[in-house]
Order: C-alpha cells, then structure tokens, then sequence
C-alpha cells in the first residue's frame, strides 16, 4: 500500500472517531437536565408558549433527526443559536477563537522556543551543568500548574513591575501592539509546562541519535562537533518531539480554558466556562465538539509530518 | 544490594509527607480548617499561623494541610478507578488481539481527544460541579493512558517462552493474564500509579480553581488560589502557600514515578 492510500485510511479512521465523539457528546447533552426552551424562556413562561419555541428550535423532533440535522450543520456552518446570546453560536466562536488560536500558537512558539535550545544543550554534553538546569526545569515545569504561574506573573511582572496588563482583551481592531501585549504574559504561563515537557522529550531523543552510526561518520569526515549536532543529530531526532507535540494538543486546550480564566481573556475556554454556569446547552455541544475536531486535526497532521521528517515512513510498509 | 536512585529518595520523602499531612489532617491540624475568624482577616504568614489567613480569617496552614486530603483523596480514587479500567481494557486487548484490539485502540482515541476539564465541562453540565464530576473526569483521562502503557508491557509478556509453555499447558487467556501478565507488568503500572496521580492533582487543582471540582467549604487547593487571586494585590502571601503545596505534590510523585522505573528497569533509565 503507498503512503497516500495508507494516509486516507488513517483520516477515514479518525473520521470515524469524530463521529463516535460527536455521538457521544451529543447524548450526554441530551441527558443533561434543563429544558433549552424553559431555560430561554424563565420559569414564569405559559405551557403553550414553551412548546411553540420548542417547536420552533425543532427541540420536538425525534432525537436521531436531531443529532443529524446538528451534524449538517456543522458541515454547513450553521450550529443554532445561543440560549443566553442570542447570537449564532458560529459567529460566537468564531469570535472567540481570534483570541484562542493566537495564544495557544504564541505558547506552542514560545515553547519551542524555549526547549529545542534547551534540550539540545542538556543532551550535548549529559551530566553538565547545562543538563542539570534542564533537568530541574522540565521536573518543575512538568509539575508547577499553569494557572498558578498566571497568578505569579500577575504578582510580581504585572502588579510589580507595571509591564503587562494583568487581565482584559482590548480586541484586534483598535491596537495591535496593545492586543499583542495582552496574550504575552497568558502564553508564557502556557507555554512554560509545555516547554518543560517538550525539554525532556528532546533531551531524551537527541542523546539516542548522538549515539547513531551516521553521527559518527559525519563526525569522523571532520564536521565539527556542533555541525554535526545541528545539521544531522538534531534534525533526526525531531520525531518524537513532534509526536509529543501532538501528544500535549488536549493539555494546551484545558490549558487555555485556566488561563485564559485568570486572565479574564474573552476566548473560546472562557466562553465554554461561562456557557457551563449559563447553562447554554447548545454552546458547550459546539464548543467540546470543536476541541475535538482540533484534537484530531491535530493527530492527523502530526501523522503526515512524521513522512515529512522520516522518509523511511514514506516507502516502508 | 541496589543503590536507591537520588530521585526516588526525594520523590519518596515528598511523597511521604504529601500522604503523611493529609492523613494527620483528618486528626489534627494547628487550627479548625474551615472555622472563621474575622479578626485574622488577610493577616500575613506570622500575624496569623505560620502561613497567615485568608479572606474569612481561616489558618491558611490548616487549610493547606486539609486540601491536601481533598486533593489526593480525588487524584487517587480517579487513578484508581481510570486505571483499572484502562489496565483491565489493555491486557485483554493484548490477549485478544484482533477485531477486539483494534476497537480498543479507538475507543483510546475517542477517550483522549477529551482532556479532564474539556470532560468535567460536559459533565458538569449533567452532574453540576463537586467532587464526583471531578472524579469522573480526571477518571476518564486516565484509561486511555493506562490503556497503551498496560497494553504495550503485555504484548511483550506474552511474547515470552514461559506463556507459551503455559499454553501449551493448557491454561486460558484469563488464567494467563491473572497468573503471569499482570504480576510481571505491576512494576511498570505501579510507576504509572504515581505519575497519573501526580497529574490527577494537577487536574483536580484546576478543576476547583475554576468552581467545577468540590464544592465549599470543603478545603482544596485549586479553590485557595481562586480565592487569592480576588485578593492578590491586597494579600499576595495567600498566592504562595497553595502553589508551592499543589507543584511540591506533582513533583514529589513525579519523582517517585522515575525512581521506581529506574529501581525496577534500568535498561530505560535515562541516559544520565
């Protein structure tokens, strides 16, 4: 089987998850207590009236009609409308998500950022100081909760220094720098247990390649100590450090529900937070099913990579 | 005699203390955890207990203490219950094999894509928020984990001389799973135990800071911080204390979790 036949087999399958997932979100909905058309309506509403929205919000129809009509309307876009808003739930995340995706790609750079030179150092030479600071980082990192060092970067960067904006989004339209600044100290207190995570991976990887026949040989043909690290031991090991990559997607998104909470960020956590205290039934549907669209989006994108950076996969098996 | 790994004395100690405090809160704490005296009001560590108090005059240290148990009790019963589904799930998939394996497999992926708060929201809107939606939710992240690590230690029990042996004796998939696989892949599940309730109190922790974990006035950590936030630029000690207790925990168990790998598998302890 070739590799692009071998790759739409893994989207069918995780396609298949989707719906599994979608099915399952949507019955424990189903069973949760508390009448959309009620909640909308309050509890001095007339019978009579409440059944006319239910039918109108099509509440009245057999449930498998129901769950299909919801899985159309994700495919075309139109996911209903908010019990408490009002607004199309669409246009809400969509909205939401202008916040979301910024900070989460601003944490996962960051990280990055902060482990690829981190992990490389500490695995250059095992055992060095270098090593140690990675090690008493990642275990730290691992272990400090995000939310946490929100809490102290508003202490002691925020409140302290006068730096940052301690919480509040001000929006995209008016000023960028302003908006920008807004996410920086959120993604740090993101991308700080993720780097933690990803130093230990890369560490861990990049010593089993050091250890490679093609290492040696590149070393033996006199290339110097740190090309030879950066051009042919590095590049090598990026495979499980892109898995874990992928691996940390559903920590990143509960993540951001934290921080965005503590930094009164309005994105999609935030908005799957308070639909849960609004009881906006419809809300948290759509937005659980989105994290895991994103989640398997994710995986699937993390499977094409791994051809990407190991041409082996591409002609084995 | 084996040298006991640097981490897994500290890991051990942390973890000791962890349990110990948490036990002897049932008992005794310096002060009633959830009793208030306003006159303590946001009092500084020193003016008020060694860890000062919070908003309604309650001895932060008492309430460390007592969080603690709130913490671990849901960490471990979540890991317990997660991990016996997802160890149960694993080692039948890997005595099965076939159809059955596969189905496990997706089941695994469904499973992962819900991340304990993505989980305790969906459940909170049929539960409502305490300490069972906690449970349930941390719970469920912790079988796809113990899914793979049981499976993966299995398949390679069973590719083993003496389980063909066993077979050949006559014994079943159920009979060879209870008297040879399980003993000899308990070490790796017991590692996993401590890493998983390392995380399991991390997610419990962020579970009650956001007001979805145990209700109050039942102590716990995640909740301590939310309450501090409210009063951070007025109080900043009460930030510390839960904090450093929530982060000392996660990585005491952490460590404990490595030590044991190392101590019982040292083909892949870290090169170090």
């Amino acid at each position: 089987m070739n590799a692009a036949s071998k790759y739409m087999r893994r989207a069918a399958g995780y396609l298949f998850v989707l719906l599994v997932t979608s099915f399952l979100i949507f019955v424990l909905i189903e069973a949760a207590p508390g009448d959309p058309a009620e909640i909308m309506l309050g509890t001095s509403a007339q019978p009579d009236t409440v059944a006319a929205l239910r039918a109108e919000l099509g509440l009245d129809r057999p449930m498998m009609v129901r769950y299909a009509s919801w899985l159309g309307g994700v495919i075309t876009g139109d996911l209903g409308n908010s019990y408490t808003y009002g607004t199309p739930v669409a246009e809400l995340i969509g909205d939401r998500l202008a916040v979301t995706v910024p900070l989460t790609l601003l944490a996962t750079l960051l990280a990055i950022g902060i482990s690829l030179p981190l992990g490389v150092w500490a695995a250059a030479r095992p055992g060095a100081v270098t090593d140690g600071v990675a090690t008493i980082f990642s275990q730290f990192g691992i272990a400090v909760p995000n939310f946490w060092i929100g809490l102290l970067l508003i202490l002691f960067v925020s409140l302290g220094l006068g730096w940052f904006p301690a919480g509040g989004f001000p929006g995209w339209g008016d000023d960028f720098g302003k908006a920008f600044s807004a996410l920086i100290l959120p993604a740090i207190s993101l991308a700080i247990p993720q780097a933690a995570v990803l130093t230990r991976v890369t560490r861990a990887a990049v010593i089993e390649v050091t250890h490679e026949d093609f290492v040696r040989t590149a070393r033996a043909k006199g290339l110097g100590r740190n090309r030879a690290l950066w051009l042919h031991t590095v590049p090598n090991a990026m495979l499980p450090v892109v898995t874990m990559l992928g691996l940390q997607i559903p920590f990143l998104i509960s993540g951001a529900v934290l921080v965005e909470n503590v930094f009164t960020l309005p994105g999609i956590g935030t908005l799957a937070y308070q639909a849960l205290s609004q009881r906006d039934l419809i809300v948290i549907q759509n937005v659980v099913l989105m994290f895991a669209i994103i989640v398997i989006i994710v995986n699937l994108i993390v499977d094409g990579l791994y051809a990407v950076l190991d041409p082996r996969l591409r002609t084995h098996k | 005699m084996k040298r006991i790994p640097l981490n897994l004395w500290l890991g051990g100690a942390i973890s000791l203390l962890l349990v110990g405090s948490a036990i002897l809160s049932r008992f005794w704490t310096p002060h009633d955890p959830v009793k208030m005296n306003i006159l303590n009001r946001l009092k500084g560590p020193g003016d008020a207990g060694i860890l000062g108090a919070d908003q309604i005059g309650r001895d932060v240290f008492s309430l460390i203490m007592a969080g603690g148990w709130t913490s671990l009790g849901i960490a471990v019963t979540a890991t317990v219950i997660g991990g016996s589904i997802g160890t149960l799930i694993g080692v039948s998939a890997a005595a099965r094999r076939g159809l059955f394996e596969k189905a496990t497999g997706w089941i695994n992926s469904v499973l992962f894509a819900f991340p304990p708060i993505l989980s305790a929201i969906l459940l909170g809107a049929l539960l409502g928020p305490g300490g069972m939606t906690s449970i349930i939710a941390i719970g469920v992240f912790m079988i796809p984990v113990f899914a793979r690590v049981s499976r993966g230690a299995a398949l390679q029990i069973w590719s083993r001389d003496y389980i063909k042996a066993a077979r050949m004796a006559g014994k079943g998939q159920a009979l060879i799973t209870i008297e040879h696989v399980l003993p000899n892949i308990s070490a790796q599940l017991l590692v996993q135990f401590a890493i998983q309730t390392g995380l399991g109190i991390l997610a419990e922790a962020g579970l009650s800071f956001l007001g979805m974990g145990i209700a109050p006035p039942t102590p716990s950590w995640g909740r301590m911080l939310a309450d501090a936030q409210t009063y951070i630029s007025s109080a900043p000690h009460l930030v510390m204390a839960p904090g450093i207790a929530i982060a000392l925990a996660v990585l005491g168990l952490n460590l404990l979790g490595d030590g044991l790998r190392d101590l019982t598998d040292p083909r892949r302890k870290q090169a170090s």
